[in-house]
């Protein structure tokens, strides 16, 4: 079991550097300079000088591989020459409105999947069709439209809810459901084609014989054993939300860390937006990696292989 | 934004059988659903055609006698806020969705055949890097990649479907690279090594067909993805810009109107979602014949 949890270590690892990796070689294939790209739209006497310093790009190719490598694996991503700040500061002080956005929906489409496909697995044709058919209808909407729908009629029409901002819960509501319904559309559907395949083992046979009621069986049993290869999926739902949440952030016009990187797109603020996408990579990477070992860990037939 | 969901083949090794198998399900029944994709992807493909075919109005003209009209006989879906056609631009906006969709598709197949394939292969070198490879990719999440890629190249309908083609070559990739696995190790291309075939003559008549039956499944159900991505993108600001009637441009320029029309906010919407509902479906059906699964 030991040796499964340590090749997969050191497959994140070689990921986790083979994207800082493809960040370098990105910088350094396009064409036109790297203190060019790195200023974006900016240029006053003296920057590109300084971005030259700051990066050492005078030294050999291989000296500055090292140096990037190390720099961004130590979490310092430079200055973003747009705001005149560390990026790290920058990121650390929008991370927080898009965190709390992006947990927040984890939960809520997590527990609408665990709600759903509880009910509706196993049940009668018809209810499985429609169950069906809203996943697959939620699955495919943008998150953006879903977000334009429930402004109009919440916001706009029912006012119950802030147009924007991010100030108190009320404003959380509706940017939370936004993000969280797309996902939990495929949640819903991962779970409940588990939940119906667990239904089948003879391990449920023998719990009905046992004279357990359906609630005990599906809610005690069927749920965790099923449940269990979600787990798989986490690093995914991760990245999605994050993804996600710089879309409904721009739908609700809230502040966070999806505003800041659009603003750096648009305004090609290069280590701005290196610094977001890496971190999202190596969240991802980090996410998937340690719900692989729990999987490991806690699924007691892969530990005696 | 997938390819977790890879449903990669175990049943590949009867890919000879197939088509036979495939016959079968199709006499038996098609359900309403799939025929109902079927046939809204054709309609879209004839708005992508000849959209005149559909509509009078020109799609990017203003009548500012008609300013956020409701819809009505001679608007069905109303007017904008500088009184364009809804329906019309949403017809028009078929072109642009589609194109970028199938677009970025294309480089995903292009890109992750040839690395697959390389996958594939014998080399323990070639897998491991090409399949490091996908895994590193594929731990970018889309919408952010797309962020990247438009940072270094610029905004622009090119540039989003070459962002979302990087993102979705480790999913060709992976299908890719477990068939030629298979088909190089299946009987028949043995026995042609065993006749003394060229290595160059066994790869192109034996190996590339059996591997790219793969695609054109896998492919379909991507449109969708892509589709789903490109929009996202668009409404960003990230790839066509106003006044283009491309349905995530539309939806966003509607957001300033929410609160005095819904009708620009809608009808791209729908349009956008039943595209991809019409992909997945037509995608997953494709896939479930071609597999010779049985899911009645």
């Amino acid at each position: 079991m030991w040796r499964q949890v340590l090749a997969r270590l050191g497959a994140s690892l070689v990921v986790a550097w083979g994207s800082i990796t493809v960040a370098f070689l990105a910088l350094h294939a396009l064409p036109g300079q790297v203190e060019d790209i790195l200023a974006g739209d900016l240029d006053y006497p003296g920057l590109r000088e300084a971005i030259a310093a700051e990066w050492g790009l005078d030294r050999g190719i291989g000296e500055q591989y090292v140096a990037f490598v190390t720099r961004i694996a130590s979490g310092d991503f430079g200055m973003s020459y747009e705001l005149r700040q560390p990026v790290t500061d920058v990121v650390a002080s929008q991370l927080l409105p898009t965190v709390y956005l992006a947990a927040t929906a984890g939960i809520l489409a997590f527990s609408i999947a665990v709600v759903l496909a509880t009910l509706t697995s196993g049940r009668g044709r018809v209810a499985r069709r429609i169950a069906s058919i809203v996943e697959l209808t939620f699955a495919s909407t943008p998150v953006f439209w879903i977000g334009i729908l429930l402004l109009m009629v919440f916001s706009f029409n029912l006012r119950w809810f802030p147009v924007s901002g991010a100030e108190g819960w009320r404003s959380l509501v509706l940017p939370a459901i936004t993000l969280a319904l797309p996902t939990a559309g495929l949640l819903t559907q991962v779970l409940r084609d588990a939940i119906e395949k667990t239904l089948d083992q003879p391990f449920v046979t023998t719990l009905r014989a046992r004279g357990l009621s359906e609630r005990q069986i599906r809610v005690q049993h069927v749920l965790r054993h099923a449940a269990l290869p979600m787990m798989t999926l986490g690093g995914w739902i991760i990245g999605g939300l994050l993804g996600g949440a710089v879309i409904t952030e721009k739908v609700f016009g809230r502040p966070g860390l999806g505003t800041t990187t659009l603003n750096a797109v648009l305004s090609h603020d290069v280590p701005v937006v290196l610094a977001v996408v890496l971190l999202a990579a190596f969240i991802y990477v980090a996410a998937s990696t340690i719900l692989d070992v729990l999987y490991v860990i806690i699924d007691p037939r892969l530990k005696a292989q | 934004m997938t390819q977790t969901f890879d449903t990669t083949p175990g049943t590949r090794a009867e890919q000879e059988v197939a088509p036979a198998r495939a016959m079968r399900t199709v006499r038996r029944r098609i359900p309403a659903g799939v025929v109902a994709s079927g046939a809204f992807i054709a309609l879209l493909l004839v708005a992508v055609a000849a959209p005149g075919l559909f509509t009078n109005y020109d799609p990017l003209a203003g009548d500012f006698l008609s300013i956020l009209k409701a819809p009505d006989a001679a608007h069905p879906f109303g007017t904008d806020r500088l009184g364009r056609d809804v329906f019309a631009r949403t017809v028009y906006g078929a072109r642009y969705s589609l194109f970028i969709g199938i677009g970025a598709t294309l480089i995903s197949v292009v890109f992750g055949v040839l690395l697959g394939i390389l996958a594939g292969q014998k080399s323990r070198l070639l897998d491991e890097t090409n399949s490091r490879l996908f895994d590193i990719v594929s731990s970018f999440p889309t919408v952010l990649l797309a962020m990247l890629v438009v940072t270094f190249l610029g905004q622009g309908m090119f540039n989003i479907a070459v962002a979302v083609g990087l993102s979705g070559i480790p999913k060709f990739g992976r299908v890719v690279r477990a068939q030629t696995q298979l088909v190089r190790n299946a009987d028949y291309v043995t026995h042609a090594h065993i006749y003394g075939r060229g290595h160059i003559e066994i790869f192109f008549r034996h190996l590339l067909p059996n591997v790219l039956v793969a695609v054109p499944v896998t492919a379909t159900v991507f449109i969708g993805s892509a589709i789903l991505a490109v929009s996202g993108l668009s409404f960003l600001g990230l790839g066509p810009q106003p006044p283009t009637p491309e349905w995530g441009v539309m939806l966003a320029e509607s957001r300033d109107t929410l609160r005095v029309a819904w009708w620009p906010g809608v009808f791209p919407g729908v349009a956008i979602t039943l595209t991809v509902i019409a992909f997945t479906v037509f995608g997953n059906y494709l896939q479930d014949v071609f597999e010779g699964r049985d899911n009645s």
